[in-house]
């Protein structure tokens, strides 16, 4: 691949700021916990199922603790003195909650040492349920052989599960790699995951787990039928991320979006909320062996393109940073950048190649994930789909891991059949057409690409600095990001943050970051 | 109608109407492109099937021009036909916001003169919608396209408030910034969600009584300004129009009803 001469020291001095940034944040947030959490580690100690009123149980639990100011303590030990002291299971223990019969603060008490140590232990037993899946997905790897990049990513969107997998196994079968199932309006800012089968959503579908469940199955189906291994991805971000990552985990999804800088700003979800969130959810996604995806390409959709170029890289730095705290290998953040620059600037396609070039030098390891364009798109489908081919041009050239298929009715609906199969077969004959492309030119050095990749990258460096002086929460109140604001107190679900008590006990932190040490070695 | 475009063979010369048919590359050749998918297999029964389709949307002399399969049971058509019969232009009569577009300085001129105060404007994407490219491309200071949003006019207030606002809560927003314009953006208008969302906010609108007091304008890819009217705001833009065809608009608007009010208290 064609490289360019880019400055490492430059490099260097962005990560070691971007550092002190991930830093700052967790020593801030540290002492709390969220509901979310808490939600999420009922979730894998196997609470399941909704009550009379479709009010998931994991949120009766919790709900129960936090009324009772203890939920500080966490979840795990309560549980834990629960079955110790009644004898009964963790799910029966919740439905008793939900029946009004079992208050767990009125249970005798049990030994911390042996909550502690059966909380250790029933967490093993999530893990190995994780395992499982990471065991299956990579046999089935192995057997199949991986695919080659970039990894076709095609969306599917009708709000129905089932008008779902209709299409999605149409995508598989046109060449689609990874099926991505878009969520519903709205679905990121409920403080509860909705439960079972859903068939009504707008502009995409219910993420719950029976969705997710029905949807592996149909991909695992489709993909045995054609002898490739067809990724699933759904979205963690919003109010509830870390118990989405719980259901990707069970049900064995392979990409998942997690970003909450994106939702701090595209969601205004509270920012100390969902980066606690954040921390967790990813250790989940990092011992199931998922990839996550992060949504700097959004920034190009408010702020301009060309202008704002740096903050993408300076957040893809943060992120970075956050999912190495989180034990996160590198190979498994997929970081996300964009095409979004106007067509009418001259050299738009010189310098969109320069910036993803840099990109993937700067993060070698990680499956980049590419956006297409969709700030530009007009409903002129014929220019559209045009501009969808200089992006796949880009993707090829600079070897992205994960090319999301632009759509040449972006902007006009949610994709028809149709639409999709013509963007597979645009990608596809861009890959086949410039295969070694990029082995067999290479860039000038100081030329107009090597300019704009070092201005971007200065720019990143000097925001990074100035982010390190005031804080990430400064910088977002500043408006930094995407030209949006918010503030430290302001947004959605600050009221689901928890002081942690001395006694608090999460056993899935350690055990999570433990895995995913395992696996690195 | 006096003007008329030139005359055809077997056109009545003394008609009044005025038809226009599709133009492929000859005047009234009628051609249109066309393209589906039928949940068919592909194959000779999948074609006549097109065929038929567009029979029955009125094209005659249908061809396919590509068919392939999507998937086992669904196929995609590429087809071009003839709209012989066209329709009769003069009987077309749309409502557009009919205002004369300035340029942000002649806007700022406008509202420094005529009102010497600044214009507040509040805008939201509304209801569970969560997109706010709409919004953004008309009040960003960015704008859109190379058109500057609102927040660069001088003589302009504005307050974003972003996406997934709630109706009740836009309009409590609305009262406490004392706005004189509303704009509202629908992006989502998957089973005509946006309509029943702008129907709900007209309807608290005049449930508190304020309707009156602010002018009400709805934009979004499906937007017309008839639709908006239809759906009780006082304009509609949809898509190719950028922050000074919105301000121009309620410049021109609220310069009128200013002046309304100027006579009314004169009488």
């Amino acid at each position: 691949m064609a490289e360019l001469r880019i400055n490492w020291d430059k490099v260097a001095k962005a990560r070691e700021a971007s550092s002190a940034i991930a830093d700052d944040v967790n020593d801030q947030l540290s002492r709390f916990t969220t509901v979310t959490v808490e939600r999420s580690v009922a979730r894998l100690f196997g609470i399941d199922g909704v009550d009379a009123f479709d009010v998931p149980l994991s949120n009766i639990v919790v709900d129960h603790l936090k009324d009772k100011n203890v939920l500080g303590e966490g979840v795990a030990y309560w549980l834990a003195q629960g079955v110790l002291s009644s004898g009964l299971s963790q799910q029966e223990l919740a439905e008793g909650i939900a029946a009004g019969d079992v208050d767990l603060t009125r249970l005798e008490h049990a030994d911390p040492y042996a909550c502690s140590l059966w909380a250790r232990e029933h967490a093993e037993k999530a893990l190995d349920r994780i395992r499982d899946n990471k065991r299956f997905r990579n046999e089935k790897i192995e057997q199949f052989g991986e695919r080659p990049s970039p990894l076709l990513y095609a969306i599917v969107a009708t709000g129905n599960i089932y008008e779902d997998i209709v299409q999605a196994k149409a995508a598989a079968r046109q060449g689609a790699d990874v099926i991505a199932v878009i969520r519903t309006t709205g679905q990121s800012l409920l403080d509860y995951v909705p439960y079972g089968a859903t068939t009504e959503g707008f502009g995409g579908t219910m993420a719950t787990q029976e969705n997710f469940r029905l949807m592996r199955a149909a991909l695992d189906e489709v993909g045995d039928d054609l002898g490739r291994y067809v990724r699933l991805c759904n979205y963690c971000s919003g109010l509830c991320m870390p118990e989405i990552a719980v259901m990707g985990a069970f049900e064995r999804l392979d990409v998942m979006l997690n970003d909450a800088l994106y939702g701090i700003l595209f969601r205004d979800i509270n920012m100390q909320r969902t980066l606690i969130d954040q921390s967790f959810s990813r250790m989940v996604n990092g011992a199931a062996g998922i990839i996550i995806n992060t949504g700097e390409d959004n920034y190009l959709t408010t702020a301009d393109a060309w202008e704002a170029a740096h903050t993408v890289l300076a957040s893809q730095f943060i992120n970075e940073q956050f999912a190495l705290r989180a034990g996160m290998a590198e190979e498994q953040m997929g970081l996300g950048h964009a095409f979004e620059m106007n067509p009418e600037l001259e050299n738009s396609f010189v310098y969109e190649l320069a910036q993803a070039q840099m990109a993937r030098q700067i993060f070698p390891k990680a499956p980049l994930k590419y956006m297409p364009p969709t700030k530009y798109m007009t409903g002129n489908i014929f220019r559209g789909h045009i501009q969808d081919a200089l992006f796949n041009a880009v993707t090829v050239l600079t070897d992205q891991r994960f090319l999301l298929l632009g759509m040449m009715t972006e902007a006009i609906h949610t994709p028809h059949m149709s639409d999709r199969a013509l963007a597979i077969e645009n990608a596809q004959y861009i890959k086949r057409a410039m295969a070694d492309f990029s082995s067999e030119i290479e860039y000038k050095e100081g030329g107009l690409m090597e300019r704009r990749a070092d201005q971007v990258l200065s720019e990143a460096l000097e925001l990074l600095e100035n982010i390190r002086v005031d804080g990430l929460f400064h910088a977002i109140e500043m408006g930094l990001f995407a030209g949006i604001k918010r503030r430290p107190t302001g947004g959605k679900g600050l009221d689901g943050v928890i002081a942690k008590s001395e006694r608090y006990d999460n056993p899935f932190v350690d055990l999570f970051l433990a895995e995913q040490k395992g696996e690195q070695k | 109608m006096k003007h008329r475009i030139p005359e055809h063979e077997g056109e009545d010369a003394m008609s009044t109407q005025h038809r226009v048919k599709p133009y492929g590359d000859t005047m009234n050749d009628g051609r249109v492109q066309v393209s589906f998918t039928l949940p068919v297999p592909d194959g000779d029964r999948a074609v006549e099937a097109a065929r038929e389709i567009m029979l029955s949307m009125g094209l005659t002399d249908p061809v396919i021009a590509w068919h392939e399969a999507l998937d086992e049971g669904f196929t995609f058509f590429v087809a071009y036909g003839s709209h012989e019969k066209g329709i009769d232009y003069s009987k077309i009569k749309v409502q557009t916001v009919d205002v004369h577009v300035m340029s942000m300085e002649e806007t700022d001129a406008m509202i420094r003169e005529r009102f010497g105060r600044k214009i507040k404007v509040i805008g939201a994407s509304t209801g569970t919608d969560a997109h706010t490219v709409g919004i953004d491309a008309i009040m960003n200071m960015k704008g859109y396209a190379g058109h500057f949003g609102l927040e660069r006019y001088d003589m302009v207030e504005t307050l974003n408030l972003g996406s997934q606002v709630p109706n009740e809560e836009f309009i409590r927003e609305a009262i406490a910034f004392d706005a004189d314009v509303m704009l509202v953006s629908q992006t989502v208008t998957q089973k005509d969600v946006h309509i029943q969302n702008v129907t709900e906010l007209v309807e608290l609108l005049e449930a508190e009584s304020v309707r009156e007091r602010f002018l009400l304008i709805l934009g979004g890819p499906r937007v017309t300004h008839e639709l908006a009217k239809e759906l009780g705001c006082d304009a509609g833009f949809g898509p190719g129009k950028y922050a000074d065809d919105v301000a121009s608009y309620f410049v021109t608007e609220l310069d009128k009803r200013r002046q309304a009010e100027e006579n009314l208290s004169l009488t």
